[in-house]
């Protein structure tokens, strides 16, 4: 197969679904269905392609990577010329990642279609999808960095647009502004960080920064420099991986429509951070790499608390999610590439499943609620569900297979990849003598079985809050039932590997090799040899550790929620503070509300009573000098402008009156005066 | 001296004539200036004019041969009794106006 075929492919795969954005935003109302057909049909389109494009790039060119590019832009500096380009790239990476997120998406157009049923703007949540998929497609598949940072933007507005997509609802609004605004402060760093490399090295491509770096350029001769720059790129992913500090807006997107929680709040969006850092890799240093580690692992232990606390099943899912990314961050920071990709294709799979059977069970529990003429009870509170397991049976085995991989339990997809980042931390842990680390992710390993089950008991188990309800509540129908079951069995180990116990062997470790690091060695993390042998030592301590902390987290929580042997209230209250400050999300929101928030409404009241007092009054005190100088011009006018003006009046009128004198009205005075007159031109002429 | 004046009223020339217009000329303006009747005054413009009627009549005899002068007295006298024609009319309309046709009394010219 020609190289250059690739490049079409993906480039037509780009395109499908933005030609579906830009035919449902004009004619989407006008459309028969109002067009979900057309959307759902180019993204399945896309998917197909791209899946082509996976099998043909594994088969035939393993190990090559395809790119092609044209020149944009060529600039003319100081710093000699440079040029922007506009070109794609095709390697393993991308071409995983590509599948994924077409499969996802297509899936969740699918289950819209029976979700949004009826929804007032229906064609243009089938338009935003396809603008959303057409840029994560985007970030996957550029070879620069400008470019990514502008689909990077475009994932911004179009996840805005979908979260906001009931934009009646204050709280929607406010979510969708929240996500927009706390992405653009990680996005402010990554633009500092992409900026520090164009300035040195006048190129945004990828390629052609690491040549140059391997060639021992660095930005601004100094390796410090090239730590900030990988930082500053790695807050654009904890922007939009939802990495502490900037997690706080994950949570409150879930205000959008459920699938749109699963394609871009679950398995595409928030995994861009990751791919970014999964892209710039060769270019990190080791300190730039510790400093990633550590954020993912706090992110994900708080992410994992706050979630075993939440009673709105989408809060738990939304938390889960962060946490999880921070554990693929995590894995990239100690250096388990591989590990950390896998997780992130394993995790779009059961997570992007997790929401939708959540929105399969809030679909039905919103239809049973109608019928019972309720609507204050919140159809998205596990208090309010419980024993749905027999009403929903298709629902139920899908979740709790997803909840089986989100746990790790062994044969799922699940504990393949997350056995691998366990691996990977706990030998980075033993080489560095970075012990906290290990020591979190297997903390979050049990806490994750033990708020999914917890999840999972409450929701399915147990007797439902109120049966007149029970009875009014019926499996979703088959276009939200049938992406489920694909997606269950996209959470087997099968797909990924054939070997249940070592994903090494399966097709994601071959086609994924973490990249020679190119900085200089001094700066170079672990090497990647050394880090393999000693993954391959620990490995089955960690895979017996892994499945030890997933059995006692399932296990407790079975105690807890099933068999009710201890008490919740008082588990929750013989914890005291740690509970609480869980439940409360860490105050996270409370403190960024009062300083950001706060803080910023009294700098704005500040600069108001400044406005008022000082430049107002500046304003009002010219008024008054003016006020004061027209006083004295008006006197002047007055007094001596005005008193020429008569005076001169008054001459001329005196002068007259005294003329008039002569004009005695007597003609004949006049012919004396006349006859005078001659007489003296006579006599002075003559 | 003496002789000589009555030489010069003997032998009478130009500037007799002249003396005599110049004379009739002063009476008339006299009579324009000082006279409070309005028909007064007009018969003041006519002694004026005769004084100049006077003047080209003399001129003309004792400077050239040609009729010149005597034809524009002649015109100047038809067009004086024209011009008394207007003046009576507007002494006459004055009269109608004023009830009077003393000149000291019509002063509406008076500033």
């Amino acid at each position: 197969m020609e190289l250059q075929l690739y490049i079409q492919l993906a480039l037509i795969t780009l395109a499908l679904p933005f030609a579906g954005f830009l035919i449902l935003i004009f004619t989407g109302k006008r459309l028969p269905r109002n067009g979900d057909w057309l959307a759902t049909g180019l993204i399945s389109l896309a998917f197909l392609l791209s899946l082509f494009i996976l099998i043909a790039k594994l088969v035939w060119h393993h190990n090559e990577t395809i790119t092609s590019s044209l020149n944009w832009i060529t600039l003319n500096d100081l710093m000699g010329p440079s040029s922007i380009e506009f070109g794609i790239t095709v390697d393993n990476l991308s071409a995983i990642l590509l599948v994924v997120v077409t499969m996802i998406s297509m899936l969740v157009h699918f289950f819209s279609i029976g979700y949004m049923k009826g929804d007032i703007r229906y064609s243009r949540y089938f338009a935003c999808l396809g603008l959303f998929s057409f840029s994560m497609l985007g970030i996957v598949l550029t070879n620069n960095l400008l470019l990514m940072y502008i689909f990077w933007e475009l994932v911004g507005i179009s996840s805005y647009l979908l979260i906001g997509h009931w934009y009646e609802k204050k709280t929607a609004t406010n979510a969708a502004s929240k996500a927009f605004v706390v992405n653009r402060v990680g996005d402010a760093g990554m633009f500092v960080g992409i900026m520090i490399l164009f300035t040195s090295f006048s190129t945004f491509t990828f390629e052609t920064i690491f040549d140059a770096i391997s060639n021992g350029e660095l930005p601004f001769e100094s390796t410090g420099w090239l730590t900030a720059a990988g930082i500053l790129i790695f807050c654009g992913a904890i922007g939009k991986s939802a990495q502490f500090p900037l997690h706080v807006w994950l949570p409150d997107a879930m205000e959008g429509p459920t699938p749109v929680s699963a394609l871009i709040h679950a398995a595409t969006m928030v995994a861009a951070g990751v791919y970014l850092v999964a892209r710039v890799f060769p270019l990190l240093t080791a300190d730039a790499l510790l400093v990633i580690a550590y954020i993912g692992a706090v992110t994900s232990v708080i992410a994992a608390t706050i979630a075993a606390t939440q009673m709105d099943i989408k809060k738990v899912l939304a938390y889960s999610t962060i946490s999880q990314l921070g554990f693929m961050i995590m894995a990239l920071g100690v250096g388990a590439y591989a590990a950390g990709f896998m997780h992130l294709v394993t995790h779009a799979a059961f997570k992007a499943g997790l929401f939708l059977a959540a929105g399969s069970i809030i679909f039905a529990m919103h239809k049973a609620l109608h019928k019972t003429n309720d609507h204050h009870t919140d159809a998205q509170d596990i208090r309010n569900m419980g024993g749905l397991k027999r009403k929903m049976p298709v629902t139920y085995w899908t979740f709790l297979i997803f909840t089986l991989a989100i746990s790790g339990i062994p044969f799922t997809s699940g504990f393949l990849s997350k056995d691998e980042i366990l691996a990977g931390t706990l030998a980075f842990g033993i080489m560095s003598g970075h012990y906290l680390l290990p020591v979190a992710a297997f903390l979050v390993a049990g806490l994750t079985a033990f708020y999914m089950f917890r999840a999972l008991i409450l929701t399915f188990h147990g007797e439902h809050a109120n049966a007149t309800r029970l009875e009014g509540v019926e499996e979703s129908p088959k276009v939200m039932i049938i992406p489920l079951i694909i997606l269950a069995s996209l959470s087997v180990y099968i797909f990924y590997s054939f070997n249940p116990f070592g994903a090494a062997s399966g097709w994601i470790f071959q086609a994924i090799e973490r990249p020679l690091s190119i900085v200089p060695v001094a700066m170079q993390p672990i090497s990647n040899l050394l880090f393999h042998n000693v993954v391959s030592m620990v490995h089955s301590i960690a895979m017996g550790l892994s499945i030890l902390f997933a059995f006692s987290g399932i296990i407790f929580a079975l105690l807890v929620y099933k068999w009710k042997k201890i008490d919740a209230d008082r588990l929750a209250n013989s914890m005291g503070m740690l509970y609480k400050g869980a439940f409360h999300k860490w105050y996270f929101d409370k403190v960024y509300y009062k300083v950001f928030v706060d803080g910023i409404l009294g700098f704005v009241k500040g600069l108001h009573k400044f406005d008022d007092k000082v430049i107002d009054g500046f304003v009002n005190s010219t008024a008054g000098v003016a006020i004061h100088l027209s006083n004295i011009s008006k006197w002047i006018d007055e007094h001596i402008v005005n008193e020429l003006v008569t005076l001169t009046a008054w001459i001329a009128g005196y002068a007259g009156e005294q003329l008039g004198r002569l004009q005695t009205g007597k003609v004949q005075t006049y012919l004396a005066f006349m006859v005078f007159g001659f007489i003296v031109l006579f006599i002075l002429f003559i | 001296m003496e002789n000589q004046f009555i030489y010069w009223l003997a032998n009478p020339g130009l500037n007799h004539f002249l003396m005599v217009s110049a004379l009739l000329f002063a009476l008339g303006l006299m009579a324009v200036i000082t006279r409070r009747n309005v028909i007064m005054v007009l018969m003041g413009v006519e002694l004026i004019l005769n004084s100049a009627n006077l003047n080209f009549v003399a001129f003309s005899h004792y400077t050239s041969l040609s009729l010149e002068g005597h034809m524009i007295a002649l015109f100047v006298i038809i067009i004086a009794s024209a011009e008394a024609a207007v003046a009576l009319a507007i002494i006459l309309n004055i009269y109608n106006r004023f009830r009077t046709i003393n000149v000291d009394e019509i002063s509406n010219l008076k500033g």
